[in-house]
């Protein structure tokens, strides 16, 4: 592709409910380039997917993310998926009577016209329901999956094959898989990177992938590898890192990275403190 | 920017009362305004009715200036019963003309889509409503069945006995003021007789989706399903109704008999100046069913309970109710079922949605009777609140005077979730559009219950009501 966009993220500070949770991040993903996001649980990984779409909750405290030399930060989050970002949920929301269908329609309609305004018409009924059948079959979903009412009952594994479908007809520049392998089985893994690959291919899309496991990045296989620790990432390499973590664990992290592991602390004890206010 | 469409309308009648009201110069007749039996009599006396008819009204009136006005439920404080016209004839409305209606209501119609025929009517721009063909076939259609329907004014001069059998025998004269007023005055609405045995499959809608005398002020609705018989019967419209009168109050009276299956479909949504005191009640005998579908959107106050009272073993009553409260506007809604027989069951769901200031009260009562073995109901009522200056509350009443039942009541109250406005924004939906998503499936269990066109308009309204509420 000739005209390939840019997400430039710098110095990115973000935090929540008032606590610091990035203290710098600094990535950039070309159109076309998978990325790989590695951190243990409660690292950021997830408030950086947050912010980066826009969740009114995760305050950004400084730095920049830009697509184009566009400051995203400052849009709205529909604007910022007409921008062409994408986010596959971690732990996608339930639209209770909201059919996948009838979402799905106003989102692809907003998306691929940027101009629309509320009201206006959506894009014709016949075109989409061909274009999402075809969606549905390559992702092995039932035809009956786009009446039902948005992740409301899914099982964990139709809430992620569901974010893939909407990546799928959404076609973003960019798109960040947050744990879309958790919760698949094995062959579900294959069959959902299989479809993100075939929109990667097709729409040269920008991946970024997190996750805590190997088997994923087999089939997505990233060029670069990025280690998020105590909210910076310490280390930036290519799929060696990720067998390094598969087989070490972060021990070699926090050994190396000290002023980070401090952080690390300091986050999973605010952690287990607000989870025992809670209990 | 959308500003809320209920508002506009009652500015609107604020700016036109006067042209609207007291030019009329060329009404058919005028009643004037506030109720004596000099009013009385001459309604009936116009309407040509026979002398139990006058009494009825008679007796009604005297009922309803004995009784007091009742204080629970809305605020009925400012209701000025001086000040109402009681009666009007349909020709009144051609007094109007197109050229009159406001723009707003105009683009309302637009952007609901109402079909060019019934957006005259619907405006109170005279009742031309060109669909005398279509009306005439299916008439002669049902007429061959022995199924009877028409206006109640229409069934009182060619149905006498009938009305006279059943009239006021559900919802007495004396059950509350405003049945009294109603009996005292009423005027229009429908009237359905469905021998035994005998199916209508196509709704009754169709020929009276649009008729001057079922959207009266007083309108007085009699329905009477004999053993066996089935029929469904659709009123109303989504669009917001632009009434002269700030007080209606109708009366509807169902009959189910043995094995019968009825479901009776309302849609109001009156302008924001609109007093909507509405009775309606269904009997319903052995095993048959009888389910009450209500929307009620706009009016400054409704207060609606549709009842089932299930009389016979084995009947069934299903209560089915959306309310819409926006600014300025409180809606006491709900149902009531009362299990008088044994191995009954009933239904209650109710939904409601407050926004802008709005407030939505949901009053249900479940009443069962000693000896009515075996019943089980089942209420739900679920409210959503679109902003802290909104409200909504529950009443429910439950008296239960046998030991053999299953009962089940839940409540859920909740507001429009940060999480799910954000992942469907994240999807490139603004906030109005996600809203009315939201909303809308909130709704949708019981938007999907209604025929086709009016779940259409339903959804675009909440969209048009969305627009003005958020941002
Ligand atoms: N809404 C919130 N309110 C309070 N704390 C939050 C909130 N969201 C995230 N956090 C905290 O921010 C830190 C980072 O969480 P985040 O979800 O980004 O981690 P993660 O790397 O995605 O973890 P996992 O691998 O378990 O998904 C954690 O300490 C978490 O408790
Ligand atoms: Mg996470």
């Amino acid at each position: 592709m000739s005209m390939s966009k840019v997400l430039r993220i710098e110095n990115l500070r973000v935090a929540v409910a008032g606590k610091e949770i990035l203290r710098g991040v600094d990535l950039t993903v070309k159109q076309g380039e998978v990325h790989a996001l590695m951190g243990p649980n409660g690292s950021g990984k997830s408030t950086l997917s947050y912010a980066l779409m826009g969740h009114p909750n995760y305050e950004v405290t400084g730095g920049k993310a830009t697509i184009d030399g566009v400051d995203v930060l400052e849009l709205e989050p529909n604007e910022r998926a007409k921008a062409g970002l994408f986010l596959a949920f971690q732990y996608p929301t339930s639209i209770p009577g909201v059919t996948v269908a009838n979402f799905l329609r106003h989102a692809v309609s907003n998306v691929r016209n940027p101009d629309r305004k509320e009201g206006e018409e959506l894009i014709p009924m016949r075109d989409f329901r061909k274009e999402i059948r075809a969606e549905m079959d390559e992702l092995g979903m039932d035809q009956q999956f786009a009446r039902r009412y948005l992740n409301e009952g899914f099982s964990g594994g139709e809430k992620k094959r569901a974010e893939i479908l909407q990546l799928a007809v959404l076609r973003p520049a960019f798109a960040i898989l947050d744990e879309t392998d958790s919760g698949l089985d094995i062959d579900a893994v294959r069959i959902v990177s299989e479809g993100v690959n075939r929109v990667a291919a097709k729409h040269s899309t920008g991946i970024l992938v997190i996750t805590h496991y190997e088997r994923i990045l087999t089939y997505i296989k990233p060029q670069f590898v990025h280690i998020l620790y105590g909210g910076q990432f310490v280390e930036h390499g290519g799929p060696e890192l990720v067998q390094r973590l598969e087989a070490e664990g972060y021990d070699w992290v926090r050994a190396k990275h000290p002023e980070a592991a401090r952080h690390e602390d300091e986050l999973e004890a605010a952690d287990t403190r607000a989870q025992g206010a809670s209990a | 920017m959308a500003t809320d469409l209920n508002q506009q309308v009652a500015g609107i009648k604020e700016d036109y009362k006067f042209g609207f009201h007291d030019s009329d110069a060329n009404y058919a007749f005028k009643s004037g305004r506030g109720l004596s039996k000099a009013v009385v009599e001459e309604i009936s006396e116009i309407k040509n009715e026979p002398t139990w008819m006058r009494e009825f009204r008679l007796k009604a009136l005297d009922t309803f200036q004995k009784k007091p006005t009742p204080r629970w439920g809305g605020d009925l404080s400012t209701l000025d019963y001086d000040q109402i016209r009681y009666f009007m004839r349909a020709t009144d409305r051609q007094g109007r003309s197109w050229d009159d209606v406001p723009a707003e209501i105009k683009n309302t119609f637009d952007k609901i889509g109402i079909p060019q025929a019934e957006r005259k009517f619907l405006a109170g721009v005279g009742a031309q409503y060109d669909s005398e063909v279509v009306y005439h076939s299916l008439r002669e259609d049902l007429a061959k069945k022995g199924v009877i329907f028409c206006d109640t004014d229409t069934a009182l001069r060619e149905h006498p006995d009938l009305v006279r059998e059943y009239i006021g025998t559900i919802i007495p004269i004396a059950d509350n003021k405003f049945a009294a007023l109603n009996s005292a005055v009423w005027s229009g609405g429908s009237f359905v007789y469905v021998p035994a045995g005998v199916s209508v499959d196509v709704p009754l809608q169709a020929y009276f989706r649009i008729n001057a005398e079922s959207m009266g002020q007083f309108e007085r609705t009699l329905i009477i399903l004999e053993e066996g018989a089935h029929a469904h019967y659709v009123e109303g419209c989504t669009a917001p109704t632009y009434s002269s009168e700030s007080l209606h109050s109708a009366v509807v009276e169902v009959i189910v008999k043995k094995g019968a299956r009825f479901r009776y479909t309302t849609i109001q949504n009156w302008a924001n100046n609109v007093y909507n005191l509405v009775t309606k009640r269904a009997v319903a005998h052995e095993d048959a069913i009888m389910e009450w579908v209500d929307g009620n959107l706009g009016s400054k106050l409704t207060m609606k309970y549709p009842a089932v009272h299930m009389v016979g073993k084995g009947a069934r009553g299903e209560i089915l109710s959306i309310a819409f409260a926006a600014a300025g506007q409180h809606q006491d809604t709900g149902g009531k079922v009362v299990h008088a027989a044994p191995h009954t069951s009933s239904r209650i769901i109710s939904k409601s949605i407050s926004k802008n200031g709005g407030r939505s009260s949901f009053r249900g009562l479940l009443k069962v009777t000693d000896g009515a073995k075996d019943a089980r109901s089942n209420v739900v009522c679920d409210a959503l609140i679109l902003d802290p200056a909104s409200r909504s509350d529950t009443y429910p009443y439950i008296e239960i005077d046998e030991d053999d039942v299953k009962i089940g009541h839940e409540a859920s109250v909740s507001k429009i979730g940060e999480e799910q406005l954000f992942y469907l924004m994240s999807r490139g939906l603004s906030e109005v559009e996600a809203s009315a998503l939201i909303v809308g499936g909130f709704i949708e269990p019981l938007v999907k219950e209604l025929p086709m066109e009016y779940a259409v308009e339903m959804n675009k309204l909440i969209q048009l009501q969305m627009e003005g509420s958020v941002g």
